[in-house]
């Protein structure tokens, strides 16, 4: 269904050059249930020379309170994470959603604190999601080929409409040879995670995510591949539970498998 | 006209979503109006600027909102068209019922208009003894079904020809069953032309009001709008108080966007500009025009800045056919008059935030909404603020209601989410725990396992993962 796909270019969004540091800020997401994508991005740029820095005080960017009306409770959250990411690196975000929140949502939980607000706003213009950061900073070549494989790409919608990312994962995607990367009918639509919301609206969660996974399940692809972690949570367990094959995984953690030299 | 109870709004969707023909329906036909709208916005660039330009034009009216209603009453006026303000549903309700009671009308023929059906004026006039009939082929069909419209363009999308065919048969005197769609629109307009003839009052909605030049902008494809409100002697037109605009030069860009966004037009069959009653010397148009303005609500959407951009609606409908909960439950079950995305944002104002406190949750944040909206109206963000006030985390001024949504489970767990995720060291604590006792994670994990496997934590945290890759490379 192409009507409902935005193929909005990028905004022109000014990069910087391939820096020797980085901060990973690795989600409360990934941090309990996908580690093993907060690994992979670390191994996937320190492959290509950059330091990576991960603060062991951080924890969540403070969206779930966010999104549930509960500014406070998110602005505490939040707040403690600050001061981690002080120095001038840019901040390496494996999420759409996270990414967002911390890019445009900080600076508003911020506007009315003038001790806090210059650090959220140095943030928030230093904070860049994988995708966009391999594509347009990192410029990876790949080291390996990999074997001929379908897989389909979900992107979410805050990669899509809050970072205008949903292009640079595709991108990057069709840099790898031998690589089939398909779209699902009504791509550009929600899976139905939207954090509080599943729990909130659970038939209509599931009644979304449903639709979304015969979609993905009708590519016939191997594996769908995805770069942000709330999504896969909910696409994955629709999936698991209704006893398909299809699995989705973390761009990360797809990226480094793939393209990683054989031991 | 603050609602009290909650509206059943989990209920309804239980009782659509197990409705496979409707969620079919609503699907193709919400992919088919998508289609629409995007054939007529092929560049984005082009159709950026043209709702940048949408957006600053409907921020600039509602900036100077009071000054431009004064003098848009005064322009009227000096047409000859008669202004009456209503704040409630009830005085607009009145209001006509006066106004057609004087005129001699026991029937009142009705263009669409999205404000009557807000004030549920068809009910309104039945008790008072007069008539009402919907000129417009949707409203026509809904209002023959005993229903209210599910959407605010297509008010008759959750019905299928067969559901008009059976419905026409059963209802229109001296019909049979056919399903052709050409000659279930013959029948509708041969009822509905016979009427115009000999009705003393037509009532309609307005699109756009000029002040500058006091004029009514009204566009449809029927010509039954056309019919309405120059057949009939006295013609009643309704409409909210933000839809006004200071000049003339302002109706071409949201016209262009209300139109493509709307059914995927680049203009209507019809566009009626309404400048006053017939002339002297004049053969046709109506003896009397009368405006009704009605606020219910929205001169307190206006008074919260955190708010006012609700009211930059030009009412196209492209948020509810982009909207991935519409597209899956039709707007009957919203239980509001405005469904989707922008009933989720404006019914607050009308009903109050205890009625809507389901409606301000109903939402993924994905976003669609904010981004097909023509005057950049951003939902997301506006949801947002409802559900701060709805949790009675906000800062006055405050809708009615607010607070109301606050379930004492739900605070709690923000606040210990809160408390936990800001002791990085107790996190840590936290997150150890978790992943050790993984083979314990249990199989039913409330509504989240109604539809999805059992989350289940990882062996190790990234956390400790990166904490035993320190000696490498990380500070
Ligand atoms: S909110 Fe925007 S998209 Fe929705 S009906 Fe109003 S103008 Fe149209």
């Amino acid at each position: 269904m192409s009507a409902a796909l935005n193929e909005a270019p990028n905004c022109p969004r000014r990069y910087p050059a391939k820096p020797t540091d980085v901060y990973l800020f690795g989600t409360c997401v990934l941090d309990l249930f996908d580690p093993e994508a907060g690994v992979s991005v670390v191994s996937l740029l320190e492959r290509e020379g950059i330091r990576v820095h991960y603060p062991q005080d951080q924890t969540c960017c403070g969206q779930p309170a966010y999104t549930s009306g509960f500014p406070d409770q998110a602005r505490a959250v939040a707040a403690r994470q600050l001061p981690l990411f002080a120095g001038d690196w840019p901040i390496v975000v494996p999420s759409g959603s996270c990414g967002g929140m911390m890019r445009h949502h900080w600076p508003r939980l911020f506007a009315d604190d003038p001790a806090l607000l210059p650090l959220a706003t140095s943030i928030a213009e230093r904070v860049l999601e994988l995708s966009e950061f391999l594509l347009h900073v990192v410029k990876p070549r790949w080291p390996r080929a990999g074997a001929a494989e379908r897989v389909v790409l979900h992107t979410s919608c805050s990669a899509r409409r809050e970072m205008n990312t949903h292009l640079s994962a595709r991108a990057l995607l069709a840099q790898l040879p031998n690589l089939e990367v398909v779209l699902q009918d009504h791509e550009a639509e929600c899976c139905g995670f939207g954090g509080a919301f599943s729990v909130k609206h659970p038939e209509l969660s599931a009644a979304i995510a449903s639709d979304k996974v015969d979609a993905l399940e009708a590519t016939a692809a191997t594996r769908m591949v995805s770069a942000d972690g709330g999504c896969l949570l909910n696409l994955n367990g629709t999936l698991q539970k209704r006893g398909s094959a299809l699995r989705g995984e973390h761009l990360a953690s797809f990226l480094w498998q793939r393209t990683q030299a054989p031991a | 006209m603050n609602a009290p109870t909650p509206i059943r709004f989990h209920a309804n969707v239980r009782g659509v979503l197990a409705n496979p023909v409707l969620r079919a329906s609503f699907r193709g036909a919400m992919d088919f109006l998508m289609a629409r709208r995007a054939a007529q916005f092929p560049a984005a660039d082009a159709f950026e600027a043209l709702r940048a330009q949408g957006e600053q034009i409907r921020q600039h009216s509602l900036a100077r909102l009071p000054e431009l209603l004064e003098t848009l009453e005064a322009n009227l006026q000096r047409n000859g068209i008669q202004v009456h303000w209503a704040e409630t549903p009830l005085q607009a309700c009145r209001l006509i019922i006066d106004l057609a009671t004087r005129a001699g009308g026991d029937l009142v023929v009705k263009g669409k208009s999205m404000v009557s059906e807000e004030i549920e004026l068809n009910h309104a006039l039945e008790a008072a003894g007069i008539g009402a009939l919907e000129s417009d082929m949707g409203e026509y069909i809904v209002q023959l079904a005993g229903e209210k419209p599910s959407h605010i363009i297509m008010p008759a999308i959750h019905k299928t020809k067969e559901d008009i065919a059976r419905l026409f048969a059963d209802k229109v005197p001296g019909v049979d069953y056919t399903d052709s769609v050409d000659e279930l629109i013959q029948i509708g307009r041969r009822v509905l032309r016979d009427k115009f003839r000999d009705t003393r009052v037509g009532l309609s909605g307005v699109n756009i009001a000029v002040a500058e030049t006091g004029t009514l902008c009204l566009v449809e494809n029927e010509g039954n709008g056309r019919m309405c409100t120059t057949v009939p002697d006295v013609h009643i037109a309704i409409t909210g108080i933000e839809k006004v605009v200071a000049r003339l030069e302002h109706v071409p860009p949201l016209l262009t966007l209300l139109t493509r966004s709307a059914t995927g037009q680049a203009a209507t069959t019809y566009f009626n500009w309404i400048s006053g009653p017939r002339r002297a010397g004049e053969l046709d148009g109506p003896r009397e025009v009368h405006l009704v303005l009605l606020d219910n609500g929205r001169s307190g959407a206006y008074a919260d800045i955190r708010l006012r951009a609700t009211l930059q609606c030009i009412r196209c409908g492209a948020c509810m056919n982009h909207c991935p909960v519409y597209a899956r439950i039709g707007g009957h079950a919203y239980g509001t008059t405005y469904p989707g995305p922008i009933g989720q944002i404006v019914s607050p104002h009308m009903l109050g935030l205890e009625a809507t406190q389901d409606l301000v949750t109903a939402s993924s944040l994905c976003g669609a909404c904010g981004e097909v909206c023509p005057v950049k109206i951003p939902i997301p963000d506006l949801l947002l603020q409802l559900r701060q006030q709805s949790q009675g985390n906000a800062a006055a001024p405050l809708l009615p209601g607010a607070g109301r949504g606050r379930k004492a489970l739900q605070s709690i767990s923000y606040q210990l989410f809160a408390w936990l995720y800001a002791r990085p060291a107790l996190y840590r604590l936290f997150s150890f725990v978790a992943t050790r006792l993984r083979a314990f994670t249990p199989a039913r994990q409330g509504v989240w396992t109604g539809s999805r496997a059992p989350l289940r934590p990882a062996a190790r945290s990234l956390h400790e993962r990166m904490k035993s890759r320190a000696g490498e490379s990380c500070a």
